[in-house]
């Protein structure tokens, strides 16, 4: 689904990327982990289309899009949350589902009818939102939900665009702990009734290790460990790029 | 659009439009043709504010466009006359003030606030400059006479210009006004305005739902120009001569002036704005010679006290008897 | 005569800096656009006209120093009403009542200058005919040109100076890049704010000062040279020091060198110059992005 090949990509001297090669395939939940400062949310700007890559390529289905401008990347699948939430504030909880929708049937420029006369698009928005526990704030102003919510909503709109490709920068920071694993829990639903490929950002290991089928570990801007959960998090190197901790004394964690 | 004809918001607009229907038998020629002027920049109070509510950028050189359109009448009298009907002349406003706009607007949408304004500002002083200065070909500071046209092919012959003005120009005038509100009206429900909106509140999510962010806000500025234009194609018959003062970006700066008077967070505040500073700048003029002491101190008591506006203080004031919608108001002060 | 142009430019240039510096200091610090700057710039004519008229007969140096000093307290005087009464409440409102409530004190001057000195021009040229002309590689200049020169680069000089060696530079540095976090670091942000603006208001005076005695004082003087130092500002990036000297030297030169070769063109080739600098440098030439 999606390949990555030997991407590079520095800020002035700097190189946060330093040739980065991965695949994540059809239905896959992959998370990447990794210490702050690693390059994560650099790699996920770099597959969103929010920075090009220096060198090496990014390719959706075999198709290269290294170079695509963010519209492009979105119509050929690939769709992302943010893990500070951007919502659109002062529109309606719907109209912020609804333009995701608009862009994924190509209407955003239709400027005569009003928007809450196409149907479709209209009715489509509140299953989204009835999924993901929002359709009684439908008619609320984005900026009037609570954080937790507005969480909620940003990964809605990832998954409004209807992606086959979603990255999910941190999709539970700011929820309430009660509620993450039911997000999770949603989100993962949504997503596998439609096949979609996923790479996920997370720092909560219970949730990677609930959810993720593959883990790969990302330090200094390197792939460090590439593999199934639980053989990854045993590897001796992961755990001192992690945790700081030698495996000896792991046991603390 | 058929949901919104039975709306209350449809009803007092028909309502509204009746009175102006009715307007002429009412009123005298004096006051009709102040309306009438506050009709025309009422079509560019729209104009700019979708840009300023709807798209989140603040043009201080809307008279560009204005003068644009103005213009475009005025020399087509001048170089093409045999040409110069209403009809002709309205549409070389519109195409005029639309290349216009698009060509400046290339430029001021790789930018937003303070630069976009700056910007906008500086390149309506550069229209102003070749106005001024081609003397040859625009008539320079003396400007141009806009004579009366005929209209689809109706001659206006022996009338006297405000027999035209108070008859026959006054009923085209409110209609061009009317076709061109409901047409804003359409674009800020439309999924383009949601999606301009979408730019507003945040430019990185509409870029990361496929907004193509520069391209609608370019979009947008054509508009915003085309609807000035065509304001200045309809308020030159009104005035009779046009100069480049309209294209200075003092008289940008009092449109958007009339926007904030009007209410620019609710959509027909702008109209109200027009109206309002039309009589406001008349009365002004009239009073003393130091009109612009007046202007300018209702405008800075206006920002201080009342920031949403005329429409802005009244929706408050409505919601305030209203206590289910308290909350609402509050909402509405904090935005404006 | 190509030497003389050259001055010629120099000279204009160095009343856009000063004009410039001013509204560059007020962008960069408070995030406000002072529309009003001309009309500060127009007071500081009025009230040098207004002095120099008083003091004919003194030395040239002398009515310099009257005019320019007392056009600077003025401004700085109004500056400081300005900003504690009407600008204050106006930091946490967004752009557009910022720039109306400016635009607003704008026609408030402009009809002050006409209430207080009446519609007419002010001639002042005293100080211009006393100072006379030099020789420079045969073609005769007027020594006052020089002057104006030489106190736009003491002026920038100074600010400088101010900005980089002194506490209070570095401290109105400091806002200027994050607002928030010099708040957070204890810096005294109303105090700073008023410093800023009155410096910026009294250089805009001085700047109409030293105009008055080559251009007689008018009713909208102020209004071209805004514009000028808009173009300036944008060329040279938002609330930059060596942007606003680099932008004063290319307005001033090209406006210099047009007007002698095709006047007309002055204005359209000085937009030009600036949308082509802003389409390969958006930010302008030392703007931050």
């Amino acid at each position: 689904m999606l390949e990555v090949k030997d991407v590079i990509k520095s800020f002035g001297k700097f190189m946060v990327i330093r040739g980065v090669s991965f695949d994540i395939n059809q239905n896959e939940v992959v998370a990447m982990l990794g210490p702050n400062g690693a390059g994560k949310t650099t790699m996920v700007n770099l597959i969103s289309g929010h920075l090009f890559p220096d060198e090496g390529q990014v390719l959706l289905a075999g198709k290269d899009i290294s170079t695509s401008p963010p519209y492009q990347r979105i119509k050929a699948g690939i769709a992302r949350n943010f893990q500070l939430t951007q919502l659109f504030e002062e529109l309606s909880v719907l109209d912020n589902v609804r333009n995701c929708l608009f862009s994924v049937q190509g209407k955003l420029g239709r400027f005569f009818k009003p928007a809450a006369a196409y149907k479709e698009a209209t009715e489509q928005a509140l299953e989204i939102l009835e999924v993901f526990n929002l359709a009684q704030f439908k008619d609320e102003l984005g900026e009037g939900l609570s954080e937790g919510d507005k969480k909620i909503l940003d990964t809605a709109m990832a998954f409004a665009l209807k992606p086959d490709f979603l990255l999910l920068d941190e999709p539970t920071s700011g929820v309430a702990t009660a509620e993450k694993f039911k997000v999770m829990d949603t989100i993962i639903n949504a997503i596998q009734a439609r096949g979609t490929a996923t790479m996920i950002i997370e720092h909560d290991m219970d949730i990677v290790s609930d959810y993720a089928q593959r883990v790969m570990v990302l330090a200094e801007g390197e792939i460090l460990a590439d593999g199934v959960p639980v053989e990854v998090m045993e590897s001796e190197a992961v755990q001192e790029t992690l945790f700081g901790v030698k495996s000896d004394d792991a046991v603390r964690c | 659009m058929k949901n919104f004809l039975f709306t209350p918001r449809a009803a007092v607009y028909a309502g509204i439009f009746i009175v102006l229907l009715l307007l002429p038998k009412m009123i005298n020629a004096y006051h009709l043709s102040l309306v009438e002027t506050g009709l025309s920049l009422a079509i560019m109070a729209l104009g700019l504010n979708l840009l300023l509510r709807y798209t989140g950028v603040l043009s201080f050189g809307i008279g560009a466009y204005f003068a644009a359109g103005a213009y475009a009448v005025g020399m087509l009298n001048m170089y093409w006359p045999e040409y110069y009907t209403f009809e002709t002349a309205i549409l070389a406003s519109i195409l005029v003030s639309a290349a216009v706009s698009a060509l400046f607007g290339f430029v001021c949408v790789r930018h937003t606030r303070i630069f976009f304004s700056i910007l906008t500002l500086a390149l309506s002083m550069l229209l102003f400059a070749v106005l001024e200065k081609a003397y040859h070909i625009t008539g320079g500071s003396d400007g141009i006479r806009i004579p009366i046209p005929t209209f689809f092919g109706h001659e206006f012959e022996g009338m006297r210009r405000f027999q035209f003005l108070t008859g026959p120009y006054y009923y085209i005038l409110l209609g061009i006004f009317s076709a061109s509100t409901l047409i804003m009206l359409a674009i800020v429900n439309s999924p383009f305005g949601k999606a301009l909106q979408a730019t507003r509140d945040n430019e990185l999510r509409a870029e990361m739902i496929g907004v193509r962010v520069r391209r609608f806000r370019w979009y947008a500025f054509v508009i915003a120009g085309t609807f000035s234009g065509l304001s200045g194609g309809v308020w030159c018959f009104v005035s009779g001569h046009i100069t480049p003062e309209i294209c200075n970006w003092v008289f940008s700066g009092e449109v958007v002036y009339m926007v904030l008077l009007g209410g620019f967070m609710i959509f027909e505040g702008p109209i109200v704005g027009a109206m309002l500073f039309t009589y406001l700048r008349l009365y002004a003029v009239a009073a003393t010679e130091y009109w612009m002491l007046i202007i300018g101190a209702t405008l800075v008591i206006l920002v201080l006290l009342l920031p949403g506006g005329v429409t802005g203080g009244l929706y408050d004031l409505i919601e305030r008897f209203k206590p289910k919608g308290r909350a609402k108001a509050g909402a509405e002060v904090k935005h404006a | 005569m190509g030497l003389i142009y050259a001055l010629n430019g120099l000279y204009f240039a160095a009343f856009l800096f000063l004009t410039s510096l001013g509204l560059s200091i007020i962008l960069g610090v408070m995030g406000i656009l002072n529309l009003a700057h001309g009309s500060l710039y127009a007071v500081g004519g009025f009230i040098a006209a207004f002095v120099i008229g008083l003091s004919a007969g003194s030395a040239a140096p002398l009515m310099i120093l009257a005019a320019g000093g007392c056009a600077m307290l003025a401004t700085a005087a109004v500056g400081f009403a300005m900003e504690t009464t009407l600008l204050k409440p106006m930091y946490r409102r967004p752009l557009e009542y910022q720039l109306l409530m400016t635009f607003g004190i704008l026609m408030l001057l402009e009809d002050g200058i006409k209430l207080i000195f009446g519609g007419e021009s002010r001639y002042a040229s005293a100080p211009f005919d006393a100072m006379g002309s030099v020789q420079i590689m045969g073609s005769t200049y007027p020594l006052y040109f020089l002057f104006v020169m030489l106190v736009a680069v003491a002026a920038g000089l100074f600010i400088w100076w101010l900005m980089v060696k002194t506490r209070l530079g570095i401290m109105l540095r400091a806002i200027e890049m994050d607002r928030d976090m010099a708040q957070a670091m204890g810096i005294p942000m109303r105090a700073l704010t008023i410093v800023a603006f009155v410096l910026g208001a009294s250089f805009a005076g001085l700047a109409g000062a030293l105009v008055v005695p080559t251009t007689p004082a008018v009713l909208g003087m102020g209004m071209d040279v805004l514009i000028m130092a808009f173009i300036v500002v944008v060329i040279g990036g938002l609330g930059s020091l060596k942007g606003a000297f680099l932008g004063s030297l290319i307005v001033g030169l090209t406006r210099s060198f047009t007007v002698a070769y095709f006047a007309e063109l002055e204005m359209p080739l000085l937009f030009l110059i600036a949308v082509i600098i802003l389409i390969i440098k958006p930010e302008g030439l030392f703007g931050q992005k």
